[in-house]
């Protein structure tokens, strides 16, 4: 495999007195799409919020460990400059219903306050949307509100305005659980080629998507990590009995 | 069975004494209107457009334009809302954005609901005592009549009462903007301020609109404070510190005195451009709220 992009040591996370992740290590090769997988409750999308380090949003929280990025320890940058190297998909679509897809697109440029020529905004939009396989669907209508889209199309759009801040990373939480069967098959075939320019971390509930699309899958239970490696091998013979129990869907 | 059908017929009447009680209110409703339209007819039919086109209100002749008070009423309203607005507004995204819990918020809360239900003869009686004198040195500091009372001194207690009222709206649709669109700002690397200006102030925009204007709608037909402190001159003002009156105040003010009928039927014809005003300016504004609620939902 590549060589990792992001590292994961030791992180261990409270909200109050509750331990959420416990003693998570892990890395994440360039390039690849990692699925995290875990039934509700086992902390794997706490896990991804402590990437982009979302998880300061809510108080009262504590967190231990490092996580590099190209080597950086995550918690010694400033988060918003982290934010805007990672790029962040939420389970239910949320384009910003005050602006027209194009503006949507453009969001992380005009939320930080940087200013950019015409020809710079077309071209990032056209990019950003073409990626995120949207561009053929809306280029008539740029300028209409991105909220009249279709849920897998305002899924798309926000990979596009994701895409758009020209992340390392792209973190997607449970990308396609409100979406119909066309617009997940949509989005995955999407995920694999985006694989090539960004590295995809990507918490899902969906054991076929994971095995589908995953090149590396990690399975969490009560806020540990109990077993990762290859989507193959994690599929064919996993290690531990409740990787397989979970994988072969006797619980979740 | 016995037990069973005097059930049904307590229901029957519980249901009817419901139903009867709502078509009362509906009932007092349709009455009022009807009684301003009617009394006010003659006064209609008398002055005819003139009425809110001429500023001359003298009882004693028989003449009766009421624009100065129109005049008066946009002037003192339309002030209060600048006033208040900065003030409401801070308010409003202190407490639907940074302080959406904790004691310090519910501290707020509740010193902004006591302001909201002080009865307005106090703010009248504040403003007459406090209010009044600054005035007057301010006045007399910049050289202009110090007469104190006058419409600037009741647009501020106009904007004092309703800023708990504009920020209580404010709050709630400001705490109303989805969790989702913020995080969705947030995690492209915006700062909280960020997320306020270009996020949540814009999606609330609407519903702020409309706090906003229902608190216009309360300025227009406050009536007590007024009358205390805006001096009550049927003159047009010519100036924002001159002494005015507004079409509540005026009717306040003269309706004990009125004793020739088309004077009387003049008030009344105030009273009902009160009423229509406001209540237009209430269902638009909580037409467009409702609205929020539901597309938010």
């Amino acid at each position: 495999m590549n060589p990792d992009i992001l590292t994961i040591e030791h992180l261990n996370f409270w909200i109050a007195d509750q331990h959420i992740v416990k003693d998570l290590s892990l890395s994440f090769p360039e390039n690849t799409i990692t699925a995290i997988m875990g039934p509700s409750g086992c902390g794997k999308t706490t896990m991804l919020r402590c990437i982009n380090r979302m998880h300061e949003l809510i108080e009262n929280t504590r967190v231990e460990g490092k996580i590099k990025l190209s080597g950086e320890n995550i918690f010694k940058l400033n988060a918003m400059a982290l934010r805007r190297r990672i790029g962040m998909v939420f389970q239910r679509p949320n384009p910003f219903p005050t602006m027209s897809i194009y503006n949507n697109v453009l969001a992380g440029y005009i939320l930080n306050g940087i200013s950019l020529s015409r020809k710079e905004k077309d071209q990032i939009v056209q990019e950003a949307l073409t990626q995120a396989a949207l561009w053929d669907e809306v280029k008539e209508g740029l300028h209409r509100k991105g909220t009249f889209l279709s849920g897998g199309q305002q899924q798309r759009l926000c990979i596009a305005r994701a895409l758009a801040m020209k992340p390392k990373i792209l973190l997607l939480d449970e990308p396609t659980s409100a979406l119909d069967p066309k617009a997940t098959a949509h989005i995955e075939s999407l995920l694999m080629e985006l694989k090539d320019t960004v590295t995809v971390i990507m918490v899902t509930h969906n054991i076929a998507q994971a095995s589908r699309i995953s090149n590396q899958t990690a399975f969490m239970y009560l806020g540990e990590l109990i077993e990762h490696g290859t989507t193959e091998r994690m599929f064919t013979v996993p290690k531990d009995k409740r990787t397989e129990e979970y994988l072969s869907g006797k619980f979740g | 069975m016995q037990p069973r059908k005097r059930q049904t017929i307590g229901e029957w009447i519980f249901k009817a004494s419901l139903v009867l009680s709502g078509g009362l209110i509906v009932a007092v409703l349709g009455l009022m209107c009807l009684t301003l339209l009617t009394h006010a007819w003659p006064s209609i039919v008398a002055l005819k457009w003139k009425f809110v086109t001429t500023n001359t209100w003298d009882p004693i002749t028989s003449t009766f334009g009421a624009e100065a008070f129109v005049i008066g009423t946009l002037l003192t309203s339309l002030l209060a809302l600048f006033i208040s607005l900065p003030f409401s507004l801070s308010v409003s995204i202190f407490l639907g954005e940074y302080a959406q819990r904790g004691i310090l918020s519910e501290v707020f809360k509740a010193m902004i609901n006591m302001l909201a239900g002080i009865p307005s003869v106090i703010y009248g009686f504040w403003g007459l005592f406090v209010l009044v004198p600054w005035i007057r040195t301010f006045q007399i500091w910049v050289g202009i009549p110090p007469f104190g009372i006058g419409i600037f001194t009741a647009a501020l207690i106009l904007a004092l009462m309703i800023i708990p009222y504009a920020a209580a709206i404010g709050r709630d649709v400001i705490a109303m903007v989805p969790n989702e669109l913020k995080e969705g700002a947030y995690s492209l690397g915006a700062t909280r301020m960020e997320v306020l200006l270009t996020i949540v102030l814009p999606t609330a925009r609407s519903g702020l609109f409309a706090g906003t204007l229902l608190s216009f709608g309360r300025a227009i037909g406050e009536t007590m404070a007024v009358t205390m402190v805006i001096g009550n001159s049927n003159l047009l003002p010519t100036s924002i510190f001159a002494p005015g009156n507004t079409m509540a105040s005026v009717i306040a003010n003269e309706f004990s005195e009125a004793t020739n009928a088309i004077h009387v039927s003049s008030l009344i014809e105030l009273a009902l451009y009160l009423f229509v005003i406001t209540a237009i300016i209430n269902i638009i504004g909580k037409w467009i709220i409702q609205r929020t609620e539901v597309s938010h939902g």
